[in-house]
């Protein structure tokens, strides 16, 4: 019997991967260095829409240790200048005769070092004919407004119209409805932020004709392949490694220019080339989330219960639709946006715009849209509640989805797996001492004081998906494992996931723990590199532990399946004699005649039956047969000064439901990072565009991301309702606080306001903000 | 976040500081902390030939307290202003000051000369000595003089500072009996400069009344601004809320910022509105305290 604790589901076991971090050992793409490496620069725009005239590098070359200048006029030749986006559009990699965004990529410099190849970049000339860039996607759809993509065959800036739910019924409802709320909210443009920013590293052997591409992908399987159809090299001759990531959050799931442009460099000049971007540039050129202008309205009985929803939204996708969404979904799972409530019938519509802004949409802070989806209901309900005069918990509890109506088939066409609403608001709202804090608040108003209390009840989706309704160019959305046990019973587990920070070499090996009864840390996690590991669509949208992590526990199983039979070979009984119970082979009705899986793994090597092939490995290619549903309550109490407008987030309570947990400390974890990350869009940031398309905000001095200082203590709870449908019963958790937190903030400050006849306001809620609101209200100090 | 060729000189005295300055006149810059220098530098909105380090010139690191006066060196870092003692309990004022300057990375190494030098309006320090009638002190190569805090912010980035002087000491009067200082800064998240911020210094008589009054703000004109019709409001007057808004208000008036991304102008003059209001309260209870 093993003496070494097995620490699996449940366990919080510390992060595996702590130890290099801490000690600064990481190694993150910057840290490749490779002999003889070149650096790659990029000349970036100052227009956010021009034609550009000339572009004249000779200046530049002729500075010492300038060895190249690529231009879209060069690319074009190799049949480079454009590039396909993951949303079946294309997108320029250097532009032969116009920029369309400013920070656009215009040309790239080679130099044998970073400080040249910086100071070269001022050198190249580059003659503009500044045009009149479309910032609104208003303006940008009517008639005569300047053509971002006149490349296109329809001279329009609309992309795509896209609907989910029944439109008829719907606007029957909301026809004979005793009550209809409807508000516009407009979600603006923020960025991932990500600590490291974006990069490659990329070599090119001509003597193997093998490329490998150090690169910050959370897909590096799906890179691999595109990289491979857009250069015509063989797959298995490219070789993508996602080293460490210093966080993703879908920042690095699009494919930039400038992995394109290093790579053909390195393939054109035959030395290896390193691409880092600073951070100016990938606040000002990468991928955003959201930029959402919603209109929503709500139809609902005049006691309160709703009945129907009905949004349009038009989406401004800058100047390329190049969202990382399921190809299906141009507007990711918006249709998700009826929540946690259960009404007869929703309509939902969503018109993409092209604008001269950079492109993007994104998971995480962006999640598939789910973030827009829920800030849109939660803040309807919100509404609704105000103009029925009800409390807004006790509207929710009118309105919830009743544990017994699971699987619950939602109006715009999901099947939402388990849940129970009222539990995890009631133990929410017991916690956090809801009716005391109405007092308080009743109280406070009296003598002028300002205090919100705000709820959001919020419902996931995550989890993509289900092969018959999501892929990425194609390619279904299934994920990968492949476990391999060693003789003495450690062993190695290789994911199609790429952890960017969720702690996957802990909670995979975990599962592995749980399910073949090794001990956690003789489990070794890898992951990040095409060669090695099995193919997989990577991590963004909270979807590992959906798909990958019950690959995990499937091709255990499978594993331990195989050690069943060597069990009976070893115990000398039938396969069909054994249990398996505390984590080992265990003889019916004898259960202190075992084998563990240790021994059983020795056996797999030194002494298997006759007729069963040696070794003890598995691989599973997972098809979830169905998204998960986390969801949770969540409440935030928040005070206001009258004489600056500042908002204080009080006190902030999340009770989350992600079903089964696998390591409650890195749950823990995701749901603080993820609620100041909810935070933030609430109260922060923001992509501020001058009227000349100029980013105002490219700097972490106007970009405003919040340190520890004005993070709240957070206080976390949980209920635990598992999914049906996955092996384990889990459903990922990384999204769910981001998505939650930020109405639950606003509701709060609007809840301050509302006494005062404040029923919205559009994140972010700066202090600027409130204190117009005071002054017109009255009420500034 | 590179910056532009540039060479590099370390001074191991004030001499020979002083002396490369004038080797390379205009196209040198002094570095001490190097938290206000070297962003601009990165994002090439400096381009100095020549930066002269002065960070191991002996004797410009002291703070302490002689002939009635609190004598600051020119490199005391905010880190040795926020711990230490004797500006804990005698100049609260600065060691709010210091606090909220940055964070404590840049505050580990920024300068109280450079804070000054640097001449930025959005800087917090010299509100506060705009407020305590601070006398700078400056050496070239002509010797030494002292420049008066009022003379010494001439424009944005321009002090009365002479391209071959450097800052080697801020003098501060020693605070006289019933008097009292803070500094209320208003700022969208910690690292942000200030929205608006203002310093309060006053000096109370036996009676209770207002015998002298300083009011700097930050962050709100082209230069650190003195709200001087706000002092002479409070001068000879019984302290009051009353009082204390009136003064608020006359300092707000005398303030004109502009508008960007902290909000519009509108709002920062009311936010130094509020915050020379907390700022004189927060004196006012000090200056009693002490008295
Ligand atoms: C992220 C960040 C946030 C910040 N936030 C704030 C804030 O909230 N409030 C605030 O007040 N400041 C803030 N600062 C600025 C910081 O306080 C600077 O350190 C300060 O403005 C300059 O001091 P320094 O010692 O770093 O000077 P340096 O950067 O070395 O020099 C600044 C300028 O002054 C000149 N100079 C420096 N010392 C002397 C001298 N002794 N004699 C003559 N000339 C000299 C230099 O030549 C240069 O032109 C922030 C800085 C950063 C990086």
């Amino acid at each position: 019997m093993t003496t070494t604790p097995i620490r699996g589901l449940g366990h919080p076991v510390k992060r595996k991967e702590d130890p290099r971090f801490i000690r600064g050992k990481g190694t993150y793409v910057d840290d490749i260095k490779l002999p003889g490496m070149l650096y790659l620069d990029i000349v970036r725009s100052p227009y956010a829409h021009a034609r550009i005239k000339r572009i004249d590098a000779s200046k530049a070359l002729a500075m010492p240790g300038v060895v190249d200048v690529i231009t879209g006029a060069e690319l074009e030749k190799a049949g480079l200048a454009w590039m396909p986006t993951l949303m079946s559009d294309r997108q320029m990699v250097l532009p032969t005769d116009r920029v369309v965004y400013y920070a656009q990529e215009v040309a790239a410099v080679v130099a044998t070092d970073r400080y040249t190849a910086a100071d070269a970049v001022l050198a190249v000339e580059v003659e503009y004919e500044p045009l009149t860039p479309v910032l609104d996607p208003f303006k940008a759809l009517e008639p005569g407004a300047p053509l971002v993509r006149p490349d296109r065959e329809q001279k329009t800036n609309h992309i795509w119209h896209w609907e989910a739910g029944d439109k008829e019924k719907t606007d029957r409802i909301f026809q004979e409805a005793q009550v209809v709320v409807s508000q516009d909210l407009y979600i603006p443009r923020i960025h991932v932020c990500s600590i490291e920013t974006c990069g490659c590293v990329v070599n090119y052997d001509r003597a193997t004709d093998k490329l490998t591409i150090w690169m910050t992908s959370q897909a590096p399987h799906a890179h691999r392949t595109v990289f491979s159809l857009v250069s015509g090299i063989p797959e298995h001759k490219i070789r993508i490694i996602s080293p460490d990531i210093g966080g993703g959050f879908g920042g690095k799931v699009p494919v930039y220019p400038g992995y394109v442009i290093a790579t053909y460099a390195a393939l054109k000049l035959g030395k290896p080339i390193k691409w880092i971007e600073d951070r100016s540039e990938n606040l000002q050129a990468d991928t955003f989330a959201r930029d959402y202008h919603i209109h929503a309205e709500l139809a609902a009985t005049r006691d309160g219960k709703i009945r129907a929803m009905r949004v349009h939204t038009v989406a401004d996708h800058g100047a390329f639709d190049a969202a990382a969404n399921p190809s299906k979904f141009p507007a990711g799972l918006f249709s998700v946006c009826t929540g946690s409530y259960d009404m007869e019938a929703a309509h939902v519509a969503v018109d993409g715009v092209y604008t001269n802004k950079p492109p993007g949409g994104v998971a995480y802070r962006c999640s598939f849209r789910v973030t827009e989806a829920v800030h849109t209901i939660e803040r309807m309900v919100d509404i609704l509640a105000d103009e029925l005069g009800m409390d807004p918990a006790e509207i929710r509890f009118k309105n919830f989805i009743r544990p017994e109506q699971f699987p619950y088939k939602s109006p715009t066409g999901w099947e939402y797996d388990s849940g129970n609403y009222p539990a995890t608001l009631q133990k929410a709202l017991d916690a956090i001492g809801y009716q005391e804090l109405r007092r308080e608040q009743a109280e406070r108003r009296a003598r002028g004081e300002l205090m919100g209390i705000g709820i959001s009840t919020f419902t996931e989706i995550v989890g993509a998906g289900p092969s018959h309704t999501f892929d990425i160019l194609g390619i279904k959305m299934f994920d990968s494992a492949e476990i391999r046990v060693h003789p003495t019973g450690s062993a190695i587990v290789r994911i199609g996931v790429q952890t960017q920070g969720q702690g996957h070499e802990t909670t995979f090996a975990q599962i592995v723990a749980e399910e073949l009864g090794l001990p956690v840390e003789n489990i070794i996690v890898e992951h990040g590199d095409t060669d090695t590991a099995p193919y997989g669509l990577g991590t963004y949208a909270s979807r590992s532990t959906p798909t990958a992590g019950a690959a995990t526990a499937v091709a255990a199983r499978k594993i331990r399946e195989k050690a069943r039979l060597i069990a009976a070979h070893l115990l000398e009984v039938s396969p069909d004699d054994l249990e398996w119970r505390d984590y080992a082979f265990r003889v019916k009705g004898a259960p202190d005649r075992f084998k563990t899986m240790q021994e059983i793994a020795f056996a797999a090597y030194t002494n298997f039956p006759q007729g069963l092939e040696g070794g003890l490995e598995a691989v599973c290619y997972y098809d979830p047969p169905n998204l998960t549903f986390p969801f949770g309550a969540y409440v935030c109490v928040v005070d206001i000064d009258r004489g600056t407008g500042q908002v204080k987030v009080r006190e902030f309570l999340a009770v989350d439901d992600c079903g089964t947990i696998i390591n409650p400390m890195i749950v823990e974890g995701q749901i603080h990072g993820g609620l100041t990350m909810g935070l933030a869009p609430a109260l922060f940031e923001e992509i501020v565009y001058d009227e000349n398309g100029t980013m105002l905000t490219g700097t972490f001095m106007d970009y405003l991301l919040p340190t520890a200082m004005e993070t709240p203590h957070w206080k976390t709870d949980k209920t635990v309702t598992p999914s049906p449908h996955h092996p384990l019963g889990a459903k990922g958790v990384g999204e769910s606080p981001t998505i939650g937190a930020p109405p639950a903030i606003v509701n709060a400050v609007v809840d301050a306001l509302s006494h005062l006849g404040v029923r919205h306001i559009d994140i972010p809620i700066t202090p600027a903000k409130v204190y117009q609101i005071l002054l017109e209200k009255g009420v500034a100090e | 976040m590179i910056p532009g060729p540039f060479s590099y000189r370390r001074a191991a005295s004030i001499e020979e500081a002083i002396a490369l300055l004038q080797q390379y006149g205009g196209e040198a810059k002094v570095l001490s902390g190097g938290q206000s220098l070297i962003p601009m530098m990165k994002f090439r909105l400096a381009e100095p030939a020549v930066i002269v380090d002065i960070n191991r010139v002996p004797g410009l690191d002291a703070i302490e307290e002689r002939n009635g006066i609190l004598a600051i060196g020119g490199l005391v870092r905010e880190v040795a202003l926020e711990r230490s003692p004797l500006i804990r309990q005698r100049y609260p004022i600065i060691a709010d000051t210091a606090e909220v300057i940055a964070d404590p990375l840049v505050r580990n190494l920024a300068t109280i000369g450079g804070n000054l030098a640097h001449g930025d309006p959005a800087n917090d320090h010299p509100a506060t000595m705009l407020a305590l009638r601070a006398e700078v002190v400056a050496r070239g190569p002509g010797g030494e003089r002292t420049i008066p805090i009022d003379d010494f912010f001439v424009d944005t980035f321009t002090t009365a500072l002479g391209p071959d002087e450097i800052l080697t000491e801020i003098r501060v009067p020693a605070p006289p009996p019933r008097s009292g200082g803070a500094y209320v800064k208003f700022e969208r998240k910690v690292g942000d400069y200030a929205v608006a911020a203002a310093a309060v210094f006053l000096v109370l008589d036996e009676a209770g009344k207002i015998a002298g009054a300083g009011i700097g703000l930050t962050n709100v004109y082209y230069k650190p601004l003195r709200a001087a019709e706000a002092e002479n409001a409070l001068l000879g007057q019984v302290p009051s809320g009353e009082l204390f808004r009136a003064a608020a208000e006359l300092a707000a008036k005398a303030a004109d910022p502009t508008t960007d991304l902290r909000g519009p102008a509108e709002y920062k003059r009311a936010v130094a509105r509020t915050m020379t209001f907390r700022a004189l309260e927060a004196a006012l209870s000090r200056a009693q305290a002490a008295s």
